[in-house]
């Protein structure tokens, strides 16, 4: 019964914000032909929500406090040095030089800038093709969040694969009947909703097991090492590895990175530069304590459950537990669909259209757009059912896929001396180790019987950092002795007046 | 300050923040204060500098180490003193303020 009425709430809730969803696009009016153009006037609050968003995810509802309840609250540090400071760096040092770029050159991908600065379709295509892939992970690991938050709500009356599909029934169907418009102003709606929420939890857990000091003291008990920095897999490798990779990666999301190029004034930028750190803050720190603090309380988390929903359970009422899931699943969603229909975007505009159909018309492009993000969608939620790691293993390898890419485009935008062939070179070659890394265990050696391992982790340290640093070596490296080739224009990328 | 000072400065600045938003000097302190741990209060301090400071750097740093003129024409000049930079939004600014 109890299951019955969790597993309505959800599905309501995902209903009514499916139905916002779709009056939101009609009142902004359809028309395929201006989806991108309509972007480039993005105002202050959406810029600053849609990004926001990506925070509301599977990865920070579900993963975090899952982490924080195994190993303690130290991630709350990785996070917050991660997003509050590093990212808000990036955000300037990147976003900004894109704004100005994008300003003047008009360009609305990340591939389309490339591929003109260094006249090469091919160099477009690759790093849209780059992109798409490590899409594909981040996609998964919503659908496994909302399967394992079932599975939690529901004391695993839903089995995981339930909740899986039905994110991904909604992700499909958002993409596909609200159409190509961004969905920008409901994740705003959904971001402050779950950022209330979220709070409101702590001061229901918090008077319920006796306040703050009770919480921690009983935290403390159960784990001792709990309350001191570090220890466990919180070492500085793993906290300096997966702050800087996450960070790195998040600029080169397609939706964020998008966002760079289509903000109506750089107000909107400085803005939410200087707001992120406490933003920041209000989210990660409520959520992760409410994880570390659920260490210390008479809970039984099941077997690949997340603990959020569990402990909401026990110490809240079923009608608020159901609220928070509900919302942090529509939070996932939303967030899902921007960075789907961005992604579509690179799919049709770098990909597509210069390489299949360069007469597509723009309604054949919608609908070639939107039958991707439903292969796409599909094809992750298969992939989720083998369920290849931990929420935060999961992201973590979506994120450094993504940050790969960082060096290059730090080199690209600040380096006049960048050539195409530093560039295919750098972004290449790591892609190609990490993936590597990432797929299988070992490689033979060619004529020998050798093996050479490929740990995810070398003395501690993320493979990807080294392999940031590689793509940044290789990008300086190759650029200063390869030569410019014709069609390579830097001033493409000048920003001060001339 | 010329261009060339105030991005050693700028730089600088932002290569402590980053460095100290974990302090690592507390590593393995397990102090507990008014409920949280104390390295816990120490991350959410620096983390309101680095707001504060951030905001610093919006006002006249953020356009002259890109090498623009600040107020050259395409930003708004309207940033007043104060700490808040969610505050004092003038007309222009609830134009663009719209969701799209």
């Amino acid at each position: 019964m109890s299951a019955t009425l969790e597993l309505g709430i959800v599905v309501g809730y995902l209903l009514v914000a499916f139905a916002i969803g779709l009056v939101a696009y009609r009142a902004a009016g359809s028309g395929a032909e201006d989806y991108y153009l309509a972007g480039r006037s993005i105002g202050t609050l959406v810029l600053l929500f849609t990004t926001f968003a990506t925070l509301l995810s599977a990865f920070t509802f579900f993963g975090g406090p899952n982490l924080a309840y195994a190993a303690g609250p130290e991630w709350i540090l990785v996070m917050g040095v991660m997003d509050g400071v590093i990212f808000a760096i990036l955000w300037y040092v990147i976003g900004y030089k894109q704004w100005l770029i994008g300003r003047r050159r008009g360009y609305v991908t990340l591939g389309e800038m490339f591929g003109d600065r260094f006249g090469s379709p091919g160099l477009r295509a690759l790093v849209a093709g780059v992109s798409l892939l490590w899409l594909f992970p981040y996609v998964m690991l919503q659908q496994m969040g909302a399967g394992e938050a079932i599975v939690g709500l529901t004391g695993g009356t839903v089995p995981y694969w339930g909740g899986a599909a039905l994110i991904t029934a909604f992700m499909i169907g958002y993409v596909v009947i609200a159409g190509m418009r961004g969905v920008a102003w409901t994740d705003t709606v959904q971001g402050l909703f779950m950022l209330s929420i979220t709070w409101i939890a702590v001061g229901w857990v918090l008077s319920a097991v006796g306040g703050l000091p009770a919480a921690t003291t009983a935290m403390v008990e159960a784990n001792p090492d709990f309350a001191a920095l570090g220890g466990g897999v919180y070492t500085p490798q793993f906290i300096i590895s997966s702050a800087v990779t996450i960070a790195f990666g998040v600029t080169m999301f397609p939706q964020i990175n998008q966002r760079f190029f289509v903000a109506e004034s750089d107000r909107v930028l400085k803005r939410s530069f200087a707001l992120w750190p406490v933003l920041v803050l209000l989210l990660f720190v409520p959520a992760f304590l409410l994880g570390s603090w659920a260490a210390g309380l008479p809970i039984d988390v099941p077997q690949g459950a997340n603990v959020l929903p569990v402990l909401l359970t026990e110490y809240t009422p079923v009608w608020f537990a159901a609220l928070v899931v509900a919302g942090a699943m529509a939070a996932m969603m939303s967030s899902s669909d921007s960075m789907l229909l961005s992604g579509s975007s690179y799919f049709t505009r770098d990909l597509y259209r210069p390489f299949i159909r360069p007469d597509a018309t723009d309604r054949r492009e919608a609908w070639v757009a939107r039958l991707g993000v439903a292969a796409f969608a599909t094809l992750a939620f298969l992939a989720s059912l083998t369920r290849p790691g931990t929420l935060i293993e999961v992201g973590d390898t979506a994120f450094s896929g993504f940050a790969l890419l960082t060096p290059v485009v730090l080199v690209a935008l600040y380096w006049d001396g960048a050539t195409r062939t530093g560039m295919i070179t750098s972004i290449a070659i790591p892609q190609v180790i990490y993936l590597a890394h990432v797929l299988v265990e070992s490689v033979p050696i060619p004529f020998t019987t050798v093996r050479i391992d490929l740990p995810l982790t070398y003395a501690g340290w993320d493979v990807a950092l080294g392999l940031m640093v590689l793509a940044g070596v290789l990008a300086v490296g190759v650029s200063a002795v390869t030569d410019h080739v014709p069609g390579e224009d830097a001033s493409r990328f000048a920003v001060a007046a001339d | 300050m010329d261009r060339l000072g105030r991005t050693v400065l700028w730089i600088s600045t932002f290569v402590l923040l980053v460095a100290f938003a974990v302090p690592w000097f507390l590593w393995g302190t397990d102090t507990v204060v008014a409920g949280l741990p104390i390295w816990l209060w120490w991350h959410i301090g620096w983390l309101g500098l680095c707001s504060v400071l951030f905001h610093r750097f919006t006002r006249g740093s953020w356009d002259r180490i890109m090498g623009l003129d600040p107020g050259d024409g395409v930003r708004t000049t309207t940033d007043r003193s104060g700490l808040s930079t969610d505050r004092g939004g003038t007309a222009a600014d609830r134009r663009n303020g719209g969701d799209r």
